[in-house]
């Protein structure tokens, strides 16, 4: 059985002027040990996706349909103290914007210690040594000292290694990982990776792990999924998608990546912009921007098939 | 008024301290001693007209602090910055910065706390055309804001939103147009796409080239992405526990990196085509800035450190490749050209 399955998962946001549909029809899993990347146009969902598995969506957005489940058990219906068990101890999570889980009232240290007591049954003094251990990890210099500074005291890189050492303090099950390493430079994101694969490896935890850094998902994800307008384009194995993806979206997506051995003047970049919310187009989301665009695309919508080595959601492989 | 090839931007021997230390109480209990970290530590660098120079290096080595110094959220601790032949420190009060301040702007790291959730979209964006009073039209603001919506990839009603509505990226895409709406000179960029895709990322890029050219608008931009820093940049600055390591034209420092610290950024490069090529293990650890290493600050990760950096700090000097840099073992050519051997 999957550690994490997502079903059909549809979150909207009511509004005056109707309801939006940010994430619709959204179904993967992710099995013990197992690195899922998630990439995709800025605002396609991936956070909010992210957010609801953790059980943190915002209001006004809800969970609309569909089903997300634990090992088996469902998780997207518990009562609030319940899921605030399983999120410090089976969930970790790392978001996208590291204030929202730093207090800049506390240390870093205080705040680490704290989630250790709640989880563990450390002594102060341990979980002290720990806590340092962690920020040692996640690489930060001269940890001993700078356990007892503010959160205003570090860079914005440094800002984001301490969540992640919060969210891999009690060796969660699943972390849900939102752009862990986007302040970082890549010497620090090698580190980091390496400190992720090894939780994968030794304790069979399974990373959730969405962002735009393709370098990063070549070497860590080994499956992953792109999203575009809310819903899945295309998922499959990390090299397939990487080097020969079927979706003309992802396909985009590869090419625009920024290249170190060339210096060519532009950017590939794909025209256009993704649709908003309210003004999704009929058939295939991507179909306005989309070289390969055909009659169908315009009025059908499609669903993921087989494409090769991978799922794309593309009218392209409809077979018969 | 300064003659026009002179630099737009000139910096020489910049600094900015802060103390770190603990509590007075507990320094004096405790008998801690005070400590001060030096974030920037004397910096040279200039930024001509029209150009971009780019600052890269790893985290917490002051890249933001220079970024902050630099448009003057932060006062120097030493050194000076002279804009445009005016010496910002000699600027008094608001009245004094305010015409300087409307020629340079900054897109901050984190699109999360720089933009105030409380303003709809347009109001943040229009906010620096009312502070600086350069249309009074309201009918005008309204259009100039639909347009800065629309050249960052919004839409023009997107200005009927607040900040919360929107994601990370889009996010970034609004203090990029507020940064534009003033029709600056000088933009300061820390890390202004490192929350977008890549499409937007190509998008945005492209939009900073295209404004460059036609505006003649010059950059500072932060980034920890080498390969964009590649695109963008016409000089790359790489930086160090607050020094420059190397300086130099950036099809130069990527193609013949002098500085061994340069090389081994470069060896870190994340592996796109997936060749199964390891990436070379960073050698060593960041050194903790608030107690940095005697002599050049980068001698316990240096594989051709002798005793000389351990002891005297190497000062910035030009080599045979045009760049400037900051290595004895670069001035005394005791250095191979090639790729870096492992450290040990
Ligand atoms: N409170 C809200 N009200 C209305 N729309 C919202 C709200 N929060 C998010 N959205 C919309 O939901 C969509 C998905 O947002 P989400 O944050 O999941 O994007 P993302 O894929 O994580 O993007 P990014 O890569 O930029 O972080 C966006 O279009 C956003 O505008
Ligand atoms: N307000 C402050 N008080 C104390 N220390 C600070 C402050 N701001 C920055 N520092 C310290 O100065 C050093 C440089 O920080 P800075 O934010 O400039 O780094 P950076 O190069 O931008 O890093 P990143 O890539 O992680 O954003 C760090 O060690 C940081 O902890
Ligand atoms: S379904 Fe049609 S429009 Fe959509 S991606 Fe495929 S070819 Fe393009
Ligand atoms: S000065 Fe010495 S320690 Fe520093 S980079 Fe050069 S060789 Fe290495
Ligand atoms: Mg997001
Ligand atoms: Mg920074």
């Amino acid at each position: 059985m999957a550690l994490l399955e997502v079903e059909h998962l549809r979150i909207e946001f009511p509004t005056r002027r109707g309801t939006l549909v940010a994430v619709d029809d959204v179904s993967f899993a992710l099995a013990e040990g197992e690195v899922l990347g998630v990439v995709g146009e800025s605002g396609a969902g991936k956070s909010l996706t992210g957010n609801a598995i953790i059980g943190l969506l915002e209001p006004p957005g809800r969970i609309a349909a569909g089903e997300i489940r634990l090992s088996g058990r469902r998780i997207d219906n518990l009562p609030y103290e319940e899921m605030r068990k399983i999120r410090g101890k089976q969930i970790g999570a790392v978001f996208q914007d590291p204030l929202t889980s730093l207090n800049p009232l506390y240390s870093v240290g205080q705040q680490l210690i704290e989630t250790i007591q709640t989880h563990t049954d450390l002594t102060p003094t341990q979980a002290r040594t720990r806590a340092i251990e962690l920020l040692a990890e996640v690489g930060i210099p001269g940890a001993e000292r700078r356990v007892d500074h503010y959160p205003h005291q570090f860079s914005g890189g440094m800002r984001q290694r301490v969540v992640i050492a919060l969210a891999i303090c009690v060796n969660p099950r699943l972390i849900i990982a939102d752009e862990p390493t986007t302040a970082l430079d890549v010497s620090i994101q090698a580190q980091i990776i390496a400190l992720l694969k090894r939780l994968c490896r030794d304790h069979g935890t399974a990373i959730m792990l969405i962002t735009h850094d393709m370098g990063v998902i070549a070497e860590t994800a080994d499956r992953v999924a792109v999203m575009y307008a809310g819903r899945v384009a295309e998922i499959g194995p990390v090299r397939s998608v990487i080097k020969e993806a079927r979706h003309p979206y992802s396909h985009g997506l590869m090419g625009s990546i920024p290249k170190i051995s060339d210096s060519k003047d532009r950017l590939e970049q794909i025209e256009g912009s993704m649709p908003r919310l309210t003004e999704i187009p009929a058939g295939c989301a991507f179909n306005p921007r989309c070289p390969q665009v055909f009659d169908r695309c315009r009025v059908e919508r499609p669903d993921l098939m087989d494409a090769g080595d991978t799922r794309a959601s593309c009218w392209l492989y409809a077979h018969g | 008024m300064a003659e026009m090839n002179a630099p737009l931007v000139r910096v020489a021997g910049l600094s900015r301290y802060f103390d770190v230390s603990a509590p007075w109480l507990n320094r004096v209990l405790d008998g801690q001693p005070r400590l001060i970290l030096k974030a920037v530590d004397g910096l040279d660098f200039e930024i001509n007209r029209g150009e971009t120079l780019a600052l890269v290096g790893e985290s917490g080595c002051g890249k933001s602090t220079v970024a902050r110094l630099v448009v003057g959220l932060y006062r120097p601790s030493a050194g000076s910055i002279v804009f445009d032949g005016v010496d910002m420190a000699g600027l008094g009060g608001r009245a004094e910065m305010a015409p300087i301040r409307r020629r340079l702007q900054m897109i901050f790291q984190d699109p999360f706390a720089s933009l105030n959730p409380r303003w709809r979209v347009s109001a943040i964006v229009s906010e620096p055309i009312r502070a600086f009073r350069l249309l009074d039209d309201e009918r005008l603001i309204v259009e100039r804001v639909g347009q800065l919506l629309r050249q960052v990839g919004l839409s023009p009603v997107d200005g009927e939103k607040y900040p919360h509505e929107f994601s990370g990226g889009q996010r970034q895409r609004i203090s990029i147009a507020r940064a534009l709406s003033s029709q600056p000179e000088f933009l300061v960029c820390d890390e202004p796409t490192s929350a977008l895709d890549v499409s937007v990322q190509a998008q945005i890029l492209n939009l900073m080239k295209d404004l460059q050219r036609q505006l003649g608008l010059t950059y500072l931009f932060i980034s920890h992405n080498l390969a964009v820093v590649r695109h963008i940049a016409d000089r790359v600055g790489v930086m160090y526990l607050g020094r420059l390591a190397e300086l130099g034209p950036a099809k130069t420092l990527f193609q013949l990196p002098r500085h061994p610290y340069t090389r081994m950024l470069l060896d870190t490069i994340p592996d796109l085509e997936m060749t199964g090529r390891q990436r070379t293990p960073v050698a060593g650890e960041v050194p903790n800035p608030i107690n940095p290493p005697t002599g050049c600050a980068f001698h316990p990760r240096c594989p051709f450190a002798n005793d000389r950096c351990r002891s005297e700090r190497p000062e910035a000097k030009l080599n045979d490749t045009g760049s400037t840099t900051a290595c004895h073992a670069v001035e005394e050519g005791r250095l191979p050209a090639g790729p870096l051997p492992q450290a040990a």
